[in-house]
């Protein structure tokens, strides 16, 4: 656990850190909470020839309200997000399933921004904002660009942010009235997701009028199930439910590692779709 | 547990003495010291299973700023002798030899290949990416079946065979008879996975030299400094009396420092070809490469019995995966368990054989409870499965085979001599904790309802040999050292006391249960004793710590010791007090004489009459201190049931452990809070082998559990509440009447949670679930079972 040598800048502003990554090029990671990164680096996966660590920038923390959006900053912690009054009444979704991630000590270092720019398909958080409908917003060079989470996540480990961009905030839609569920599967606490999905459904008149559903961990990006949301329209009852979920798989390309195969996270995939719709409708 | 009221200290829950520095780091960790001009080793690893290493350069590491030296294995091989393997089980046993590091070819994903000595840990490990060397392929050896076909490539080509050794041991009735007359045989197959120790402090060595004199000390993070300390003298040439060897606080070993391990001779050998002090620490994921694993087993057991459950006879036929090198007790490991599968059961004939296999894999060795587990493992889940083949409620069929408590002594099967226990009585306290027939009509309606989730119950009923061990069985046995262990106590001249113990202490709590024992015997406060441990200069015999041996015989030695300081005082007092010795009374420290209770003379002050010498009997060497070295007759035999409810989520193969009830029987108890400590993890260690944890090779040989987040170590939030209780059956080897609780946890509660998942499922077709039970392979087996 020893990593490679590197150098460090700790800009004071985003602009300074914009710059010092566009002078650095291909060869910066940014530091945000450190709960990905510097497990890469002490397992010799990253070989960075600068870490831009970006935790002492002012702004960057914290959540506010824009009209019907809700502005993250990109550096809030997980624990800040979980315990924030705004999130809780405006995207319960975000809170629920960021309480589930890791552990207290992993909570606390650990930023929303940091675990959406690493974008790892297993991780919880990439599909509870791609289920939320949110957005990414970069500043770069070229100044400040807005990208809807579906364009954001490209590839495994992979993001639309540019080598010299820094993600600085998230905005999701206020999901009032939405009910919600996260539903993760893993073998211990401490584990990433062997699937998860998310859910939120808004209902009318004993229906689901409309759903969306997150994948997390199906995939090389974090997926929506949009057979199943497309299905759920309408469903009124249990049994429409498990039929729509039957759909959850489809399309995705689950990987095979030694937590589980591809065959069986495309039956969890179904089986939690089922359950997550079923508890955020309030059927279960 | 609470601290009942209790005479004395033994038997009293004390807070441990030593948790305050463990937890607040205040102490010596190998890793924290440091010392003037100190250098750090790195060690470059094959990443390949099996190859030849057809070129080795290290030169280029030379040139890199702060790189000091740069070593292959040739360059080390003329000062450095085979690593040493302690227990040859077989006279004809295939001892390969075994270098620190490799020199023209690697056994496994890790096997080292060269060290590069600079002057910081980063440097070094840097500098590795320099070193240039060529492999040559071979095939690896992973399948322990096919290792043993003719046409199987070989781990040790000039061994000529992967069989390293065939060990049977056959006592009773022939099994063949038995079966003949069985109205029932079942045969099974179970296989018991690797596992990766997982001690929070990984290892670390520390090597200062001491050119002038020769003098060397190695600080190791190991559980047994004596032994080392003579394996290095004979691996480095090093002669004994100029090599002192220190396990200063050492964080967990579970076994795994239970070793000889090449790192150590390297740093010695590297010290003294440069001079310099070295410190070599692994980082956690090199550790799962080089740190020996435990269990590696694949079982064929059959079992004999009649249609009432009444078992006749065992057979056993163990493959038992050696990984590429023998290591200090390698081959044992299996031995150790070969006495325990007949288990609490009376039975006809039991026939065992173990067939050692070298495979390209990290070398396996001890793994807490060692032998045990796997044993307990196989006989409590093929018990479980006859008496779901007979119909029968599983705790019956152990209850109509159990050795009852009138029977002790029994001779068991397989030819020890059981000496105490209660069996009935362990197992009833557990099931009214448990609530057994409430649990079982539960799972019966959520049968009939066709529940998604099962409820199942797994029953565990147990026993170990602990306290190793006596040395003539160690001798036939044909392990290279004694089981003796050894103690003294110095009484210092202010009254205050020294515990010196051979034991070696990396978790276990000896100095507050050591504290407790002796200040019972010299009657004095438990806070007015040290203990000393872990430095061969300042302890100078000892066998050292593994198989919950370290009170059973450590424990028992300081009791003989401190018992020897009272006799010694006895006689100055006599002579101050100017009465016989036959008229002294000894109460809580007190030397008095009969019907004259003004007549008294503390121990403190014989301490420091002692010291002054001023007045002491005619003759007398002037010491009240002593020693005393402890060869156990018999092993112990701790007991007990546990028992565990799963619900078993049949949709995803999901489990979760509602209760677990675990009654012990560890004969008497010195510290209540310590016994409940080693049970808790004791237990979630087994827990993890039924449901977590595997090392995982792909078909080249590599390792790919090879991080914490792929070998999954369950942590407070994944287990359970433990309903622990005891009852007490005290041992009758030893006046202390203990048997040790290190491994009981670990031994029981493997099959227990097994047998509960199998147990959920029966009534679906489900046979038996491979580990570590993951919700994937439950939920196949549940959808093989269907289809």
């Amino acid at each position: 656990m020893i990593p490679p040598a590197f150098d460090y800048a700790r800009p004071a502003s985003v602009d300074e850190a914009v710059r010092v990554l566009a002078d650095a090029g291909e060869e910066a990671k940014v530091l945000a909470g450190g709960q990905s990164l510097l497990p890469l680096l002490r397992l010799r996966l990253a070989f960075p020839e600068l870490v831009v660590d970006v935790g002492r920038i002012p702004g960057l923390r914290g959540v506010r309200e824009d009209g019907n959006t809700l502005v993250i900053g990109a550096m809030t912690t997980h624990h800040d997000v979980i315990h924030d009054p705004l999130v809780r009444r405006h995207a319960g979704l975000l809170a629920s399933a960021t309480a589930t991630v890791a552990d207290p000590a992993v909570r606390h270092r650990g930023t929303l921004g940091g675990s959406l720019a690493h974008a790892d398909p297993a991780g919880d958080l990439p599909a509870v904002v791609l289920a939320l409908d949110g957005e990414l917003v970069a500043q770069g060079p070229r100044g400040r660009r807005t990208l809807p989470a579906r364009d954001f996540f490209v590839d495994y480990l992979q993001s639309a942010l540019e080598p010299d961009e820094l993600l600085v905030e998230v905005r999701v839609p206020k999901a009032d009235g939405w009910g919600f569920h996260y539903e993760k599967f893993h073998q211990v606490a401490q584990s990433w997701a062997t699937v998860g999905v998310a859910v939120l459904v808004r209902r009318d008149d004993g229906h689901i009028a409309e759903a969306r559903v997150g994948l997390t961990n199906m995939g090389s990006t974090p997926l929506r199930a949009s057979e199943t949301e497309d299905a759920l329209s309408g469903a009124g009852d249990a049994a429409a439910v498990t039929r729509a979920a039957e759909a959850a798989a489809e399309g995705t390309r689950p990987s095979q590692d030694v937590s589980a195969s591809p065959e069986y996270r495309e039956h969890l995939a179904r089986v939690l779709t089922r359950r997550a719709v079923l508890a955020a409708a309030g059927m279960g | 547990m609470t601290d009942q009221a209790v005479e004395g200290e033994v038997g009293r829950a004390r807070p441990r003495k030593e948790d305050a520095r463990l937890i607040t780091g205040q102490t010596n960790w190998t890793d924290n010291i440091s010392v003037n001009g100190l250098l750090h080793l790195a060690i470059l690893r094959s990443p390949m299973a099996h190859a030849r290493i057809e070129r080795i350069d290290v030169s280029p590491a030379l040139e890199r700023p702060g790189v000091i030296a740069a070593f292959s294995g040739g360059d080390l091989a003329d000062g450095l002798g085979s690593l040493p393997c302690a227990w040859p089980v077989t006279e004809d046993i295939v001892l390969p030899d075994h270098p620190a590091v490799a020199v023209d070819e690697v056994r496994y994903a890790g096997d080292p290949v060269a060290v590069v000595v600079a002057r910081d840990r980063y440097t070094a490990a840097d500098a590795l990416e320099a070193i240039e060397v060529d492999y040559e392929p071979l095939p690896p050896v992973l399948d322990l079946e096919a290792a043993l076909t003719e046409d199987s490539p070989l781990v040790h080509s000039d061994k000529g065979t992967n069989r390293c050794y065939v060990w049977p041991l056959k006592t009773g009735e022939d099994f063949d008879s038995v079966r003949q007359r069985a109205e029932i045989t079942l045969k099974r197959r179970y296989h018991q996975q690797r596992l990766i120790p997982n001690a929070m402090e990984p290892r670390a060595v520390v090597v200062t030299p001491l050119a002038a004199s020769g003098e060397y000390t190695l600080y190791s993070a190991t559980q047994i400094p004596h032994i080392v300390r003579v394996m290095m003298a004979l691996v480095t040439g090093i002669p004994e009396h100029k090599l002192r060897v220190v396990a200063p606080d050492v964080g967990g070993g579970f076994g795994s420092k239970l070793q000889v391990y090449g790192e150590e001779a390297v740093a010695l050998a590297v010290a003294r070809k440069t001079g310099r002090p070295m410190k070599w620490t692994e980082s956690r994921s090199e550790g799962y490469l080089a740190t020996h694993h435990g269990r590696g087993m694949i079982q064929d057991v059959e079992i004999a019995a009649n249609r009432d459950g009444k078992l006749l006879g065992l057979k056993v036929d163990l493959l038992a995966d050696m990984g590429a090198y023998l290591m200090l007790v390698t081959p044992g490991i299996p031995i150790l368990g070969a006495f325990m599968y007949p288990a609490i059961y009376k039975m006809d004939s039991y026939d065992f054989t173990c067939t050692g296999v070298f495979t390209t894999r990290t070398p396996t060795d001890a793994y807490r409870g060692a032998g045990r587990p796997e044993a307990t493992f196989a006989i409590e889940r093929i018990v479980d499965d006859l008496a779901a083949e007979l119909g029968l409620d599983p705790m019956e069929v152990r209850r109509r085979n159990w050795i009852r408590h009138e029977e002790f002594p029994y001779t068991s099967v397989a030819g020890l001599t059981y000496d105490s226990g209660n069996y009935e009585a362990a197992t009833e306290k557990a099931l009214a904790l448990f609530d057994y027939d409430k649990l079982r009509a539960e799972q019966a309606d959520r049968n009939h309802r066709g529940d998604t989730v099962r409820l199942g119950i797994g029953v565990s009923t147990y026993t170990e040999m602990c306290g190793l061990a006596p040395s003539r069985v160690l001798r036939d046995l044909r392990y290279a050292a004694g089981g003796w262990e050894a103690a003294s106590i110095r009484m210092l001249p202010t009254g205050k006391v020294e515990v010196v113990t051979g034991t070696s202490p990396h978790g276990q709590g000896h100095v507050t249960s050591w504290s407790q024992i002796a200040a019972d015997v010299l009657g004095v406060p438990f806070e007015d004793v040290e203990v000393v441990h872990g430095d061969t200069r300042l302890v100078p015999q000892g066998m050292d710590t593994y198989g919950s041996r370290s009170l059973v015989v450590g424990g028992t030695a300081v009791h003989h010791a401190a018992q020897k300081v009272v006799d010694k005082a006895r006689k100055v007092a006599a002579h101050l007090l100017e009465a016989s010795e036959n008229d002294l009374e000894f109460t809580n420290g007190v030397f008095s004489v009969k019907g004259s209770p003004d007549a008294r003379k503390t121990i403190q002050e014989i301490a420091f009459e002692t010291f002054s010498s001023h007045n002491l009997p005619d003759g007398m060497e002037p010491s009240i201190n002593a020693e005393h070295l402890l060869d156990p007759d018999n092993f112990s035999y701790p007991h007990g049931t546990h028992l565990c409810a799963v619900e078993v989520d049949t949709e995803t193969g999901q489990t979760h452990i509602r209760s677990y009830v675990c009654v012990d029987d560890v004969g008497k108890v010195v510290n209540p809070m310590i016994v409940e400590g080693q049970v808790h993890g004791g237990i979630a260690q087994g827990i993890a082998q039924a449901l977590y944890e595997e090392a995982v090779y792909d078909d080249e040989g590599n390792l790919v559990s090879g991080t914490m987040a792929d070998y999954l170590v369950p942590s407070a939030p994944d287990l359970p509440d433990f309903v622990t209780e005891r009852t007490e059956t005290p041992a009758t080897s030893n006046p202390l009447g203990v048997k040790g609780v290190g491994e009981a946890g670990t031994i029981a509660s493997t099959p227990a949670v097994v047998n509960a998942i199998v147990d959920a499922l029966r009534p679906l077709g489900v046979q038996d679930v491979r580990m570590p039970c993951t919700p994937e392979r439950v939920w196949r087996a549940v959808k093989e079972a269907r289809s």
